[in-house]
């Protein structure tokens, strides 16, 4: 629950300009590169056993999450049931990382969750556009962490990124991070999406991380384009560039539009070969995710039974 | 190829040689399990002859050579040698199907070429296996790279077919004659396309030999010609070695020599066609300089980097076998590069994981031996992620080389394996002049996010193709080809027509 800035970037936020000159003194990214790079690794070929490992895995780092105006108590006590027993017909499907829900549904996922190791997460701070005076985006974390959330899923002020306010955008995690009292872990959320350029995500991943964030993730599953390959590449370098420099180690969490197991073990590949093996538990890698529990779970059981018996053998939620 | 393949598996275990901590290896908490392709996809006779004038025969000396599998040094097949005599044979065929085979409008040759393009699309599994076993890349090389870039060679010359009258090289150019065509063993069908595809497609036969150590697709190519129905003698294929091919581009009924391949046999070929009425076309050696200024983008520098030389384990002629950092992020770059290179994963090429396959032959693989203990007996420093090699077979563990020097033979001699020397520079004016200062002059790559830095170091840069924050990126559609010591002639585009027409 370290608050200060790691010693060899020390100064860095101590103003507009010095921040500024940091984060665009980081390398460029080239688009089609990037791309490239997250496309070769997404033909990796993993089978059998290496697949059945990945599928555990996966399922262990699943935020299982429902963020929905609709959303009401029973609604998350049922997503809280899933994420203690995913598959009712196999215990030894392994419970999911987290349930993720808005501030006003964290107590009854508690609740609902009571003692095991499953956390809540709740996103906070006017989530997802952010657009909310400061006091009200701290008051609704405060209720969160009151309501018994172990982790706090926030949005940056997108806006005063792109205008350039970087110190602004630091102060508010900071000022984030400071509610989030006790154990509880910041995830630091820059919609990417909206931040639209490779560079721009950079420098927000290092912003993140030199603010103070446990997790940067990707985005809200709210807007047009969530989580990709290549976004989440790029984020794993800056985990992992982050830790060379400071031996700070941060996680990475992707977000919204990984559906499948086969995208699922695509982003295992790349946390396995960019920021590492040490990043591969959902103590550091989270994949924010409804619907692709379910298709990790048929495909559990094809690879234990050898048969697919598809979506009406595994429960909706 | 239709008889059985008899041969043991290249099983998956001799031929694995992840270190324990290496990404996906068991050791790690995510081991990959093999994921081998299967080797059954294709069928390799036991022995192939010679195809001339669209027949398989025994070479008329009845000699023959054996192919092995560069990952296991297993037997693949038995193929004729073809001598003097089948030399004249094969050329008289092709002079003789010259004469309808040009008469033919371009739509109906075109018409054979997309068959063609379309059959190797086809049968892309069977070719991306059997091109693995005779050269030792990986599958995921011939899989994506090799067999569909062979593919679309054929298309794009299928659609020049009927168009050459508008290619901006006169109102009617005519083809040549018969085209003797040597290719190298680094890219078998690739080298076979680039060569086949845009003779074809401008009227002119063909007399095709291929490498000694890598003779199988192109026999496969004459199987796919026969199912695409191209008439016969149209293209002719003779396996055998160094005299074979001496034969060929000898051969005074020959209107057209294209040869890519080594700086010294190139250098023979000149002087054996000079003062006759062979057209030449030579693509030949390079010692490619990848160039990483301080405000590159490093972590696709990086991938650029490896892309450039460890491709194809770097037996690649316009490979960037040279990488020239700017001092000023020289560490950062290199540290960085040894972090990529402990994630390679070396071994059995038929494994779809695999990056780093076999080097192609044990003659090759001395020779990268041998160079390398020059560039440490020189001073240079040699380091390699820990890599365990597999116990048969021709390998070569990825290496780098950093502290070179302009004078050092690692960067002068061009290795052809998977072997990088790292020099530094301060200026730009520096790079450019370490860049130029070879003989060599094929291939050279920039890596800046400033534009300008792009366009002002590119224009100076004497190498056929410059690429910009990439490396080794392909397309029939572009010309390639040498400055100096790399070879003259384009392939490729519309300037590789005109090496194949009488303009």
């Amino acid at each position: 629950m370290s608050t200060s800035t790691p010693s060899p970037l020390a100064g860095v936020a101590s103003s507009d300009s010095t921040l500024r000159r940091f984060l665009h003194g980081l390398p460029g990214v080239d688009p089609v590169g990037l791309e490239a790079r997250a496309a070769a690794l997404g033909t990796r070929s993993i089978k059998t056993t290496a697949k059945a490992h990945a599928i555990d895995l996966a399922i262990s780092m699943i935020d299982l999450t429902t963020l929905e105006g609709a959303d009401t108590p029973g609604k998350v006590r049922s997503l809280a049931a899933k994420a203690l027993r995913p598959d009712p017909s196999d215990r030894s499907a392994p419970m999911t990382a987290a349930v993720c829900v808005y501030p006003d549904m964290a107590a009854t996922a508690r609740a609902a969750l009571g003692d095991a190791d499953v956390k809540v997460a709740s996103v906070a701070t006017a989530f997802p556009a952010g657009r909310a005076a400061l006091d009200v985006k701290l008051a609704d974390v405060r209720s969160a962490v009151a309501a018994g959330a172990d982790e706090i899923d926030m949005v940056i002020d997108r806006g005063a990124f792109l205008a350039g306010h970087y110190l602004d955008v630091y102060e508010e995690i900071r000022a984030v991070r400071a509610e989030c009292t006790g154990h509880v872990r910041l995830k630091v959320i820059f919609e990417t999406g909206e931040l639209s350029t490779y560079d721009n995500i950079r420098r927000a991943s290092w912003l993140g991380m030199l603010a103070g964030a446990d997790f940067i993730k990707t985005s809200t599953g709210k807007v047009g384009t969530n989580a990709t390959p290549a976004n989440t590449l790029l984020m794993l370098e800056a985990v992992r560039d982050f830790r060379a420099q400071t031996g700070t180690q941060v996680g990475v969490k992707p977000a919204g539009g990984i559906r499948t197991t086969k995208d699922a073990v695509k982003y295992l590949v790349l946390v396995n070969e960019t920021a590492g093996p040490d990043w591969l538990t959902s103590h550091w890698f989270r994949f924010g995710a409804s619907s692709l529990l379910n298709d990790l779970l048929m495909q559990r059981q094809k690879l234990r039974t050898g048969r697919y018996s598809g979506p009406d053998y595994v429960t909706v939620d | 190829m239709a008889s059985p393949n008899t041969a043991p598996g290249t099983g998956t275990g001799s031929a694995s040689g992840h270190p324990d901590n290496a990404p996906g290896h068991a050791g790690s908490p995510f081991a990959y399990a093999p994921a081998p392709e299967s080797r059954s996809v294709v069928d390799i006779a036991p022995s192939y002859g010679l195809f001339v004038d669209g027949e398989f025969t025994e070479a008329a000396g009845g000699k023959v050579f054996k192919t092995v599998a560069p990952a296991t040094e297993e037997v693949l097949s038995e193929v004729a040698q073809a001598g003097e005599e089948d030399v004249d044979r094969a050329v008289r065929a092709a002079r003789k199907a010259f004469e309808k085979w040009s008469a033919l409008p371009g739509s109906a040759r075109a018409k054979y070429l997309f068959r063609i393009a379309r059959i190797i699309q086809e049968r892309s599994r069977e070719l991306a296996v059997l091109e693995t076993l005779d050269n030792g890349k990986p599958i995921k090389e011939t899989r994506d790279f090799d067999v569909p870039q062979a593919a679309a060679h054929f298309f794009y010359h299928a659609g020049w077919a009927d168009k050459l009258a508008h290619a901006g090289l006169g109102p009617d150019p005519r083809p040549l004659g018969v085209a003797a065509q040597v290719i190298p063993w680094n890219f078998p069908l690739l080298m076979l396309a680039w060569k086949i595809a845009p003779a074809l497609a401008t009227g002119n036969t063909v007399v095709l030999k291929p490498a000694e150590t890598t003779p199988l697709s192109a026999l496969f190519f004459a199987d796919v010609c026969r199912q695409a129905g191209l008439p016969k003698g149209v293209v002719n294929i003779l396996t055998g070695d160094g005299s074979t091919g001496a034969a060929l581009v000898s051969h005074p009924d020959v209107d057209k020599v294209a040869f890519t391949g080594s700086t010294e046999v190139g250098k023979a070929i000149a002087r054996q066609v000079a003062g006759t009425r062979k057209k030449v076309t030579l693509e030949l050696g390079g010692k490619g300089a990848n160039i990483v200024f301080d405000d590159a983008p490093i972590d696709q520098a990086v991938e650029g980097i490896v892309t450039g030389i460890f491709f194809n384990q770097g037996q690649v002629c316009c490979a960037g076998s040279r990488l020239l950092v700017q001092e000023s992020v020289a560490d950062e770059l290199i540290d960085a590069l040894k972090r990529r290179l402990t994630t390679l994963r070396l071994g059995d090429p038929l494994d779809k994981n695999t990056d780093i396959g076999a080097i192609n032959s044990a003659q090759q693989l001395a020779k990268i031996r041998e160079l390398t203990g020059i560039g440490e007996a020189e001073g240079a420093e040699r380091w390699s992620p820990e890599c365990e090699l597999p116990s048969s077979g021709y390998w070569f563990a990825p290496t780098l080389f950093t502290g070179v020097a302009q004078a050092h033979t690692v960067a002068q001699e061009e290795i052809f394996g998977p072997v990088l020397s790292v020099l530094t520079f301060r200026t730009p004016d520096e790079a450019v002049a370490k860049a130029n200062n070879t003989p060599y002059g094929l291939s050279a790559g920039v890596w800046t996010e400033k534009g300008s830095r792009i366009l002002a170091v590119a224009d100076r840069l004497r190498a056929g193709v410059v690429w910009a924050n990439t490396f080794n990126k392909f397309d029939p559609t572009s010309p390639f080809g040498g400055y100096k010591e790399s070879g003259y002639g384009r392939e490729g585009g519309r300037h590789g027509l005109e090496a194949y027409l009488d303009v």
